[in-house]
């Protein structure tokens, strides 16, 4: 959401605004000296610029003012904005796209992938019964026992707590596991490895990461919430848990989902993306310095991958405590960063209470969207592993390299027993190293460099055979795999095979652009990674850690010190030197750029095993001619499927690259969309559920309404009676007979909803008579009229009531439903087109509720309640206003009818208005008074042929379309919408008109909209169309159903006999004069 | 008939409401006060900031209009809202409006003022306690932490799905008010409860 800086309130979210449309576009000074062909450019035509444009701003839910705003339609930066009368600024400049500084060492490999944000809690909103950010086991995995039903757990690593064992249930099986394990992990302990089948193919897939990348092990959850496909990596256990695996597909709960979501706002000088070192190390420079901190990461501790390889435990217990501590800063764990929006505008989701199964507390949001407007970001995403495609890389049993390490080491388990690793770069070794430490065999590790150097020697040195130049083949297995097969790289002699129940793959490393991609960020490719890595942006965000590329430990936690210092320095705060550690350097041997692997002939080589897509799928796709990534994408669906390609993305572009043999680098990345993970509707959608989903507005007499029965009909946000049936009555006789009592006795309405707007000032008069099509300003103190406004086009777009209150004040009433949108169109004139009227507009809507008296009863019910008006007809006549009292409560009456009916509107202040309904309803009482609704209100007006703006009309229609050229003023020199009607469209004979219809059999209706044709038979297509139906209804005065309808040349038609559509049949209907009841108007004195 | 209707109370937009807000309150400790302040004398002034108006009505109200966007100035019991840089909203005690009204336009003279009793168009809500913060920032965008939206702040803006003006109270612990359309209000008093849950 941009963040746009009112002239007046300063920088405000984009939707308190609206759009104005090109700036600079005057009213012409004299619209009548005009060709047709001016004219029309003036309304019509407006500048389609790419790059800086001067537009037309209001802060409308703020300070209600116009302004402009040079906007840069290319990116969607605001540059400057200037207040309504001022000159555009000569130059403005766009915000520059600055570059991520450039890391102190490049790219050295480290380990995993660094966090990528996480949790809940936080420092003081945590609220009582949700289990905070208390660290888990300290990682001496020391504890009870159990492992003879986990075979797979080893007896002391990891973070897990063995004292708190976890039953829970897969695909019908029980098993334990301990708090700290995620699905996948439990499941691993327990020797299952296998957690779903593939979508097309159907094949047997394994879990394949340890986080959120996973594309194999996306399960369903059944209870204790349904919930589908989600990846067992990111499932915390807990107790009660039951899960089932996923024919790669799953299904949405049939049942409402009974938790609570909620939604927060947040706001801070630096939003740091990710806790593992670089972040931390952000963090920590950034901790004390009094700026407002915000550290999001995803997982229920902080240390991202540092918790995965076991480094540095204390410094990541320090700093988090410290962080815990800091009363600026806010620590969420479990949330995830998924949208990186314009002005550093961010959303993240935090997982309050899903870990907490069946005891999360049922007034705590199991989940809470963050939208977080961060002054500077820093976003230490952590890298994602890469896989490669070889042949039969899908079995269960291939898992990539790092997440075998994050297994061992942060949650005691060994994904398998007998392990070959197969890497491209060195970060496999030290995985290689510390599983044999915990007890697998690793059988090999499988280098494609030559010359693997140092790291090989140390693998070596602990006893595991290298295999330099080589890479695998193939893999044998079916639920597991069994064997793996290598050979020279390249090449298909000298193949060995090596019995494994697991092989680890590092094919390199991707930095996690997302969020930066989508703050608009451009990647590059560096050569040295093989792979993308962000380099500029326009917005205040750096990337620190292996997110942009530093895949040195070191340098990682350097640089992300550097970056939170940098981005509090830049903020006009202090920052710290945080006491970092000084990991102790590592050997270095460049990576090798490899994609796809030779193998056995006709096994496939998958490259995105979520939708199953191959390396042959991606060269039947540039076989057909696909050239570009994102068309490849689309032809095959590699990258489409719900982890968004996070292991396959790079892949697939590397296997296109080499399919068409062009660089990557000239091949670029897929687009990178929110959100980074999926996230639910009920999370989106928050409390704006049920009731909350769109607010209800009520008047004064609502709970008088409900109580007595009404229907309620929604008229924009409005809950207005629709009407009042009694005992066993349908809407039809109801209607007919709220209907009857407004034509015979007397009934009244609650017409508080009109919309009211308080015009003052000595220019009041000139004000409404440019704004309205006829005369205001002879209108006398005392008396009312009614009139129509239009657009510019001469197209009807409001009309109401003007009532003169003053000489110098008036009191205009609106369409219900266009309250506001009036309001705004007064302001928009007065602001940017007549600043010197001296006239101020007001809403006053709610400050008065308005009850309509009708009927011939009306005057005695009045005159019963108001002893001190002169009721009679001479004394107080149509179109007049008296203040007076009715029923003791001061009020202004209006002589106003919307039904031809003698008729009263009276007003008084809301807090009164429930005494003056009953004392209506009380006096009433013995002429029969009935309450009736908008359905009534329709019937007697569309009697009368009263057209409703908005639906009789819909924006296409002038008042002379409507036949009430009587309200077009031939004196006034200009008013908005004069000059269009002398536009040769606007006089066309054969526009629509507003006419009435008479169905030749009176019982017969006409739905709203049926069109209408000419003939008796329906020619063949296409059918001449004359017009439609725009209201229907059966009348109580009429005897007989009548309808209103926009047909063209329609008063030359009127006692023609057309034809309407209705079903298969076509119903012969008369035109009509719109004025069906009373057309002389001789009820309205009573 | 009609004296019996002058003796009729004058009901409040949330009067319905009011029970529940006052349960809510209580079952909060001190974490959540809500309560609707009813009545409240509420005038629109439209008026030339830089006119000869400005000062007079400001002398005759003892309380200068504030002129720096989005603040408030307080004076005894009176409060005069800034909301756009001709237009104030001037809150006060309940039944004072007709006085306020005649007091501008008599200190007005000749110069074009507009003045129009809002009183009922918006009632107002008092939010207060620990947790008011963290309770308008469920829906309101604005950055509401003391440094941004200190004491002494007022702003139109959303809360919820509703247009609101919020005052930063600059008395101590009076938290906020939300002024908000009385036909939201009901909405609004809704909407507030529901994101307490947590906070009762």
């Amino acid at each position: 959401m941009l963040l746009i800086p009112c002239p007046w309130c300063g920088p405000r979210d984009e939707a308190e605004f609206h759009y104005g449309g090109q700036a600079h576009v005057p009213y012409p000074e004299d619209p009548a000296s005009l060709s047709d062909e001016e004219w029309a450019r003036y309304l019509f035509f407006r500048d389609n610029t790419k790059g800086p444009f001067a537009e037309r701003w209001s802060h409308a839910a703020g300070c209600r003012r116009w302004f402009n705003a040079v906007r840069d339609t290319s990116t969607n930066e605001i540059l400057t904005v200037y207040r309504a009368g001022e000159e555009r600024p000569e130059t403005v400049e766009s915000r520059p796209a600055t570059s991520q500084p450039s890391p102190a060492n490049p790219a050295r490999p480290a380990l995993e992938d660094e966090a990528v944000q996480a949790e809940g809690g936080s420092g003081g909103t945590a609220p009582s019964g949700v289990e905070g950010a208390e660290p888990l086991e300290d990682g001496t995995g020391r504890g009870g026992g159990g492992e003879t039903t986990q075979p797979f757990r080893h007896p002391t690593r990891g973070r897990i707590h063995r004292d708190t064992p976890i039953t829970f249930t897969f695909d019908g099986t029980a098993y334990q596991g301990y708090r700290g394990d995620t699905l996948a992990s439990a499941l691993l302990a327990n020797g299952v490895l296998q957690a779903g089948t593939s979508i097309k193919l159907g094949r047997p897939r394994g879990i394949f990461s340890a986080g959120v990348e996973e594309p194999n092990a996306v399960i369903q959850i059944e209870a204790p919430f349904p919930e589908p496909m989600l990846p067992a990596t990111t499932v915390e256990l807990y107790d009660g848990l039951v899960a089932t695996s996923l024919p790669g597909q799953g299904r949405l709960a049939t049942e409402p989902d009974p938790a609570r979501y909620d939604a927060v706002h947040a706001h801070c000088d630096l939003l740091i993306v990710g806790a593992g070192p670089a972040g931390l190390a952000a963090a920590a420079a950034a901790a004390t310095s009094g700026a407002r901190v915000i550290v999001a990461d995803d997982q229920p501790e902080l240390g991202g991958t540092l918790l995965g390889t076991a480094e540095l435990p204390d410094w990541v217990e320090e700093t988090a405590a410290r962080l815990d501590a800091a009363p600026a800063v806010r620590v969420l764990r479990r949330t995830t960063v998924f949208g990186h929006y314009d002005d550093n505008h961010l959303l993240a989701v935090e997982r309050r209470t899903n870990h907490l199964g069946a005891q999360a507390p049922e007034n705590v949001s199991r989940e809470r969207v963050w939208r977080i407007r961060a002054r500077r970001v820093i976003l230490a995403t952590g890298a994602h592993e890469r896989s490669l495609a070889f042949a039969d890389n899908d079995r269960p049993g291939v898992m990539l390299a790092a997440s075998a390490h994050t297994y061992v080491n942060r949650y005691g388990v060994l994904p398998g027993r007998h392990a070959v690793v197969f890497t491209t770069n060195d970060s496999a070794y030290p995985t290689a190293l510390e599983l044999a430490a915990a007890g697998v065999s690793v059988q090999a590790v499988v280098d494609t460099r030559p010359e693997p150097g140092e790291w090989a020697e140390r693998a070596r040195a602990a006893g595991i055979e290298v295999l330099t130049g080589h890479a695998v083949t193939g893999t044998e297995g079916d639920a597991r795999i069994t064997a793996v097969t290598v050979a020279p790289y390249g090449e298909s002699a000298g193949q060995r095979e090596f019995a494994a129940d697991l092989l680890l793959v590092s094919g390199g490393w991707n930095p996690v652009a997302h969020l930066f991609s989508q703050a608009g960020g451009k990647l590059r490719h560096d050569e040295e990674l093989g792979t993308f890595v962000p380099d500029t942006c326009r917005q205040a965000v750096e990337v620190a850690g292996s997110a942009s590329g530093v895949l040195d430990l070191g340098g990682v936690l350097a640089q992300g010190a550097a970056a939170g210092a940098r981005a509090i320095e830049a903020e006009g705060y202090t920052p710290e030197t945080p006491a970092l550690p000084k990991p102790a350097a590592q050997p270095y041997t460049p990576a090798m750029h490899v994609f796809t692997v030779p193998g056995r002939e006709a096994a496939p080589r998958f490259v995105d095993l979520q939708r199953d897509v191959t390396v042959d799928d991606l060269a039947r796709a540039t076989g057909a001619g696909m050239r570009s990534v994102e068309h490849t994408k689309r032809y095959t669906t590699a990258g489409t499927a719900n982890d968004q390609g996070k292991t396959s993305g790079v892949l697939a572009g590397g296997v296109v690259a080499e399919l068409l043999g062009v660089d990557i680098s000239a091949l670029g990345t897929t687009t990178f969309r929110p959100p980074y993970t999926p996230v639910s509707f009920a999370a989106l959608a928050g409390r704006d559920r049920g009731a909350l989903h769109d607010p209800i507005r009520v008047t004064a007499l609502h709970q008088w309404h409900v109580e007595h029965g009404a229907l309620f009909e929604n008229v924009g946000q409005w809950k207005r009676p629709w009407y009042y049936p009694r005992d066993g009555e349908d809407m039809e006789a109801a209607v007919l007979r709220e209907c009857a009592a407004a034509r015979e006795g007397v009934a009244f309405m609650d017409a508080s909803t009109l919309g009211k707007i308080d015009v003052q000032g000595p220019d009041a008069g000139v004000f409404l008579d440019l704004l309205y099509t006829n005369m205001i300003s002879t209108l006398k103190v005392g008396m009312i009229r009614y009139g129509v406004m239009c657009r510019p086009d001469g197209m009807v777009f409001d009309d109401g009531t003007v009532i003169r209150l003053a000489p110098d004040r008036f009191l205009v009433t609106t369409t219900t439903g266009n309250a506001a949108a009036v309001l705004d169109w007064m302001e928009e004139w007065l602001q940017t087109e007549w600043p010197e009227l001296k006239v101020h507009c007001t809403s006053v809507t709610e400050q008065w509720a308005t009850v309509a008296l009708v009927g011939p009863k009306s005057r005695e019910v009045l005159g019963s309640l108001a002893p001190r008006l002169a009721v009679a007809s001479e004394d107080f006549p149509f179109m007049a206003w008296r203040e007076t009292a009715v029923a003791g409560i001061e009020a202004r009456v209006c002589r106003i009818s919307f039904s031809g009916e003698l008729a009263y509107e009276i007003n008084v202040s809301p807090w009164q208005a429930l005494a003056l309904w009953q004392a209506l309803y009380e006096a009433g009482a013995p002429y029969g008074i009935i309450p009736y609704g908008t359905e009534t209100m329709h019937v007697l007006r569309a009697e009368k042929g009263y057209p409703i703006i908005g639906q009789d009309t819909d924006g296409t229609v002038t008042p002379h379309d409507l036949g009430m050229n009587w309200v077009v003023s031939k004196k006034k020199p200009d008013f908005i919408g004069k000059r269009s009607f002398a536009r040769a469209d606007t006089a066309r004979p054969d526009r629509k008109h507003l006419v009435g219809l008479l169905p030749e059999d009176p019982g017969t209706f006409l739905p709203e909209g049926t069109q209408l044709v000419a003939d008796s038979v329906l020619p063949a297509p296409p059918v001449p169309m004359l017009g439609h139906v725009t209201s229907s209804y059966r009348s109580a005065a009429l005897g007989r159903t009548f309808a209103l309808a926009m047909i063209k040349g329609g008063r030359e038609r009127i006692g023609e006999r057309l034809y309407a559509p209705v079903g298969d049949r076509l119903v012969p209907v008369t035109v009509a004069s719109p004025v069906l009841y009373d057309p002389e108007g001789a009820r309205r004195d009573g | 008939m009609a004296d019996t209707a002058l003796a009729a109370p004058p009901r409040s937009p949330l009067a319905h409401a009011a029970d529940r807000l006052a349960a809510a309150t209580r079952a909060s400790r001190g974490a959540i006060r809500l309560a609707e302040l009813p009545f409240l004398t509420q005038v629109n002034v439209r008026l030339d900031a830089k006119g000869a108006a400005a000062d007079a009505v400001g002398l005759a109200l003892g309380l200068q209009l504030p002129l720096e966007p989005d603040t408030v100035v307080r004076a005894g019991e009176s409060t005069a809202l800034w909301l756009g840089p001709d237009e104030w909203l001037l809150v006060g005690p309940p039944g004072n409006e007709r006085g306020l009204e005649s007091r501008i336009r008599e200190a007005a003279g000749d110069e074009p003022v507009s003045v129009t009793d809002v009183s009922a168009q918006r009632t107002t809500l008092l939010v207060t306690g620990s947790r008011a913060r963290d309770l308008l920032a469920h829906g309101c965008p604005l950055d509401l932490h003391p440094r941004a939206f200190e004491a002494g702040r007022c702003a139109q803006t959303t809360l919820g799905r509703t247009q609101v003006v919020l005052v930063s109270r600059d008395e101590p612990r009076a938290g906020f008010w939300v002024l908000v359309r009385s036909s939201f209000a009901g909405y609004l008093a809704d909407w507030l409860l529901d994101a307490a849950t947590e906070y009762v």
